[in-house]
């Protein structure tokens, strides 16, 4: 662990203190913020109990559905794009705009086409995070080096060969760049629309906490799903900062 | 001394469509030459004037817009025939892959036996000067050395005729020298037929039993040139007259269709 | 590629975009999702009402101090970020992990704190903003060459003459970039904070629309805050592009 890092988690674990003591000393009242021990604690309770665990299979289901959609169906459309110039000039506009406009907004017109399913939920889950695929899936084909190519022909290699040996490889940090923004934009899409509007999950369970006036449970939920989302994003975050650096290392 | 014809090209030509309103380019031609077999042959000309359309003609790579090439009394018409190793003058290494498994490459796709790929790579890589960097990632070496990788990619699969691309233009003069007596080296213990493209005049004069001087565009040999060193040379022959000589001569050449090419840069530099 | 013939083409894409819409009209019917036509009228009647006014004010009220509220914190943290090694290299991994979670989580608890007026909106739009202008300012800062600095003291301008015609030149574009971003995302938050709890703002109004069946109202709404965000982002992108060539 570097220094860098040790002062990162002493500075974190600080401001974890301060909010605890600001709780129990009364500085923040107990109906706005409960102390960070206590939330804990509820979430320790709710999870022994299990009665949140149909929600959390329910909520992350969702999520694990969209970003898996996102990713092949993203990466499939990229690929294609990338092959007709034409139709990527086409669409260039269209994607420069995209995560430009409130896509969310449209949530509730398709709450009104698909009724209170998850359809809905996954359908907006996709639309957010699928673009993010495609463009980086256009990116990555983009920064194949021509000679690779060259290469390829020189080693007698068919198309997908070529395709899976040479230009998937040297894609690949961008892809997962994709990946990690997909994962990233899944999570805040279904966890906002379960918020907005759904008959279920851990989203729609905070809502139901918040406006039952019920701090314990709301902040053992919120808890359970920022750790959640942190830790997964986290991961990404490293694997892609040890992806790029293995690659470009030296390079100029 | 008259050796058998390894590869041909017979009234060789290339024209690159023109893009957009713009009239075709033309890059090549018309080019004869044979290449014999077992002979170090260097092509030097200006930029631009086709030096790496001919190799990527004669690789086949690209298709002649006219004219036929042949290799090894076989047609090349529009992919790489199998005996025909290229390094290309881009750093054309794998950062996915490890420096051995870099080498591997082309063997590992042919069906080649595991332990005959082990024996092939490391004999490459300990020819190469790689031994000790066989674990290592290309991103960790210098330019130099991932050169050298890509060579040692394309020895491991034995190639008849080994085609260079200007390989050694990204590095500095004196790391060009010290390879230029590996790649002679290469050429002694392969036996292959060795095509290099470079721009430096001194280079080709240094490594080629023959030079082709290459007009500027479009490309066309003016004159080639027999160098006459001995078999087992290296670069310690530019002591001698004869290599003034022939690097004079091939300025001579070349002198004016290097005008004409910075001539050919400002007019399409303004468009 | 000429230019007509791009432009063609970006229109044919835009037909496709209508016909599809008209077709999935066709398959979930009107009460669902009203055809592009119908809808183009709707708008121009609703635009002049009262009722739009009043959301439409409302939102962009809670937009303007949310902007204003992001662009300021996220620079002072981005400079602060920039300019401090250690900070910059022991805050940047959490501001990123940061940017990467669902802040919707916390809504509930900015309106324990904040209330349900005005003020939750502006804070929860200004959290959302704040990232990626500080990300993007400290990356701005960080990038600009140590020869700028030498140069600068070689010439011996005095600090403030260094900061406006070296570093802030030098900076802009990317720093730009930040302001860009944060404008959509901010919009993003200061809607999504009207969807969830609000009377009042054109995310509620759609949000109303949903649960007394008016389709056509909703998506409407929808369309005018697309092609205000597209507009918005159109023009900024251009400056963004003006401020890029100059450097």
């Amino acid at each position: 662990m570097t220094r860098v890092g040790l002062i990162r988690i002493a500075v974190i674990a600080a401001a974890v203190g301060a909010l605890e003591l600001a709780c129990r000393l009364g500085f923040i009242r107990h109906q706005v913020i409960i102390p960070p021990s206590e939330m804990a604690e509820a979430l320790y309770g709710l999870l022994a109990a299990g009665t949140i665990n149909a929600d959390i299979v329910r909520t992350l289901g969702v999520i694990g559905i969209v970003i898996v959609v996102s990713i092949v169906l993203g990466f499939a459309v990229g690929l294609v794009i990338h092959a007709l110039p034409r139709v990527r000039q086409a669409l260039d506009p269209f994607f420069a705009t995209y995560y430009a406009v409130p896509i969310f907004i449209f949530y509730p017109v398709l709450i009104a086409i698909f009724g209170l399913s998850p359809m809905p939920i996954v359908l907006i889950g996709v639309a957010t995070a699928v673009v993010a695929m495609i463009i980086a899936t256009l990116n990555g084909l983009d920064r194949v080096p021509r000679v690779l190519t060259k290469v390829a022909r020189v080693h007698r290699l068919g198309a997908f060969a070529t395709a899976v040996r040479l230009q998937l490889p040297a894609a690949a940090p961008y892809l997962f760049t994709g990946v990690k923004l997909s994962v990233s934009y899944g999570f805040i899409a279904v966890i906002a629309a379960e918020f907005i509007l759904s008959p279920a999950g851990l989203g729609r369970d905070i809502s139901d906490a918040y406006t039952d006036f019920n701090n314990r449970r709301m902040y053992a939920l919120i808890l359970f799903l920022l750790l959640i989302a942190t830790v997964v994003n986290s991961v990404l975050h490293v694997l892609d900062v040890r992806f790029a650096a293995r690659r470009t290392g030296g390079r100029a | 001394m008259p050796r058998d014809v390894h590869a041909q090209l017979s009234a060789v030509t290339r024209v690159y469509p023109g893009a957009g309103n713009q009239p075709p380019v033309e890059a090549l031609g018309p080019v004869d030459l044979e290449l014999g077999k077992g002979e170090f042959f260097a092509v030097v000309g200006p930029s631009g004037c086709g030096k790496s359309t001919f190799l990527d003609v004669l690789a086949g790579l690209q298709t002649p817009s006219s004219g036929t090439v042949t290799f090894e009394g076989k047609p090349v018409r529009g992919e790489v025939p199998e005996g025909i190793g290229v390094v290309f003058q881009e750093d054309a290494s794998f950062p996915w892959l490890t420096v051995w498994d870099n080498a591997a490459f082309g063997l590992r796709r042919n069906g080649v036996r595991e332990a005959e790929v082990e024996r092939r790579v490391d004999d490459a890589l300990a020819f190469m000067g790689l031994k000790d960097f066989a674990r290592a990632y290309p991103a960790q070496l210098s330019g130099g050395m991932r050169q050298r990788v890509c060579i040692a990619r394309t020895l491991v699969l034995q190639p008849r005729l080994i085609l260079l691309d200007e390989p050694f233009g990204a590095l500095d003069a004196q790391t060009r020298l010290l390879m230029g007596d590996e790649v002679l080296r290469l050429w002694r213990n392969t036996g292959a037929t060795v095509l290099l493209i470079t721009h430096a005049l001194d280079e080709a004069a240094m490594l080629a039993d023959r030079v082709g001087a290459m007009s500027a565009r479009p490309g066309r040999f003016i004159e080639i040139i027999e160098t006459g060193w001995p078999n087992q040379r290296d670069s310690s022959i530019v002591s001698q007259a004869a290599f003034g000589e022939i690097t004079g001569r091939l300025w001579e050449l070349l002198r004016g269709e290097s005008m004409k090419a910075l001539g050919h840069q400002a007019i399409s530099a303004a468009r | 590629m000429t230019a007509s013939r791009r432009i063609t083409d970006t229109l044919i894409v835009f037909a496709v975009m209508l016909a599809t819409w008209q077709i999935l009209h066709q398959i979930a019917g009107a009460t669902a999702l009203p055809a592009p036509l119908p809808t183009m009228k709707y708008l121009v009647h609703m635009l002049p009402t009262a009722r739009f006014a009043e959301n439409a004010l409302a939102t962009l009220e809670a937009f303007t101090l949310a902007l204003a509220l992001a662009y300021a914190i996220g620079l002072a943290i981005g400079v602060w970020m920039g300019a401090h090694r250690l900070s910059g290299a022991v805050g940047e991994p959490i501001l990123v992990v940061v940017y990467s979670l669902p802040k919707i989580t916390l809504y509930p608890v900015v309106l324990l704190i904040f209330g349900l007026g005005i003020s939750g909106k502006v804070v929860f739009g200004a959290m959302h903003g704040i990232l990626p202008v500080a990300l993007l300012t400290m990356g701005a800062i960080r990038a600009i060459p140590p020869v700028y600095l030498r140069s600068a003291q070689s010439l011996q301008l005095s600090p403030l003459q260094t900061v406006m015609t070296v570093l802030l030149p030098a900076a802009l574009p990317e720093v730009f970039t930040g302001l860009r971003i944060g404008f959509t995302v901010t919009l993003l938050g200061v809607l999504l904070g009207e969807m969830f709890a609000s009377k009042l703002g054109l995310g509620s109004m759609i949000m109303a629309d949903m649960s007394l069946a008016q389709s056509e109202d909703m998506v409407t709404v929808a369309i005018v805050l697309f092609a205000f965000a597209s507009i918005a982002n159109a023009v900024l992108l251009w400056i963004e592009g003006k401020l890029y060539r100059k450097t």
